[in-house]
């Protein structure tokens, strides 16, 4: 008796100004009600005022295995940070 | 690195694992019986306080207890979908514990007698409940940990509600306050027996501590338990049910009475009050809904073909 409903992850956006943020998933028959669940799961206490559904079967994501080598091309760039260049003290607004 | 190396290392830096991390075996299998546990006795907990919504004494009430069963609903939702990022499934998980081959609390085996079972409920066992669970928010699993932040929040509610009921009633008659007291003397034992088996037999305490899935022993927390809810009691003018409780100021916590095992090993192994008519009553709400959920995805299938064939 395995579920014939697919999983959604959801997204949530707390108010106007921040993100949709992943808040956790649930299972529903199609797009409409994974809505309407997600509403009723995640926001009884008006945790949002927008809702993203997706189904996870849909989602591509890194993989956790090669985390490491997969961030490498950022390591070393130390350069693009703003605390690699050396500006005297009394250089204002900078 | 190794992966077990890097599962060890995530845990000796207080990091958390995520869903797709390598981790051991037995770290995936404690960690789903542990969260399908939790799930279970939130979807078994909403019978014992659904069984007064229909009679509560007035609107106000009933909706405070919609509420109330209705959050219990939800954080069973929001635990299964941290066990599915385990791989469980959730079908599985529904039969698993309609066929008695996952445990939920054995909070939920007791009867709720009276109303004031409502209020004691939301005071004690949800006390009992945030005692157990803040510390899980800190938990080495992060979907397991982050459900519990959201549950503990709407948890606060459910102890207030609780509380907030049993003081309306201690002002209220001689035969209110009685009903009260005779609630708590009901439930303080088997709120005690929810921080599990002491420690020196639980035979999960001491991995689930080192892999920083629990972060406090059974004991350690029953005591926080006993030591919160006194001058609680002492606020709402009732006696908790034990003549050994008392204060002991060389160990700065309450000494209190020993716990009847014998009654918790029983009810844990299905032979308390409620165990077979929770289940019995959670698998024929499962297969009444059989129609519903088939019906469902028929809808959802038929709209994709007709968005098929109109593309």
């Amino acid at each position: 008796m395995r579920s014939e409903w697919p999983l959604y992850e959801v997204f949530v956006r707390g108010k106007r100004g921040l993100n949709h943020v992943h808040v956790g998933s649930l299972h529903a028959a199609d797009d409409e009600m994974a809505l309407h669940h997600a509403r009723d799961l995640y926001t009884r206490r008006n945790e949002g005022v927008s809702i993203w559904v997706v189904r996870a079967a849909d989602i591509t994501a890194s993989s956790p295995d090669e985390k490491d080598p997969f961030f490498a091309p950022s390591g070393d760039k130390v350069y693009r940070h703003p605390t690699f260049y050396d500006i005297p003290d009394d250089v204002p607004h900078i | 690195m190794s992966l077990e190396l890097q599962f060890e290392e995530t845990i000796a830096h207080d990091q958390r694992l995520e869903p797709r991390d390598w981790v051991p075996d037995a770290y995936r299998s404690t960690m789903v019986r542990m969260i399908a546990q939790h799930a279970h006795s939130e979807i078994i907990g909403m019978q014992p306080e659904g069984n007064w919504i229909t009679r509560a004494p007035s609107l106000r009430r009933k909706a405070i207890l919609l509420a109330k069963v209705q959050d219990e609903a939800g954080h069973g939702l929001y635990l299964y979908s941290a066990a599915e990022t385990l791989g469980a499934d959730r079908a599985e998980l529904t039969e698993k514990l309609v066929t008695g081959r996952q445990k939920y609390s054995s909070i939920f085996n007791y009867p709720t007698l009276t109303f004031a079972d409502v209020g004691v409920i939301g005071w004690l066992v949800d006390g009992a409940a945030i005692c157990n669970q803040v510390p899980l928010c800190r938990s080495s699993y992060g979907p397991y940990a982050r459900a519990m932040i959201r549950i503990c929040k709407e948890e606060s509610f459910h102890q207030r509600q609780g509380y907030e009921l049993l003081m309306t009633m201690m002002r209220g008659t001689e035969q209110q306050r009685a009903m009260v007291q005779e609630s708590v003397d009901r439930w303080w034992w088997p709120s005690l027996m929810m921080f599990g088996p002491p420690d020196a037999d639980s035979s999960h305490t001491a991995q689930s501590m080192e892999w920083k899935i629990k972060r406090h022993t059974n004991d350690e927390l029953r005591q926080r338990f006993v030591d919160m809810s006194v001058p609680q009691a002492d606020a709402l003018g009732v006696t908790l049910p034990d003549p050994d409780l008392r204060w002991n100021a060389e160990r700065e916590h309450h000494d209190f009475g020993e716990i009847d095992w014998a009654e918790f090993k029983q009810v844990v192994s299905g032979n308390g009050p409620c165990n077979a008519q929770r289940v019995a009553h959670r698998k024929a709400a499962h297969d009444e809904g059989a129609w519903v959920r088939e019906a469902a995805a028929a809808h959802a299938r038929k709209n994709d073909e007709r968005r098929g064939s109109a593309a």
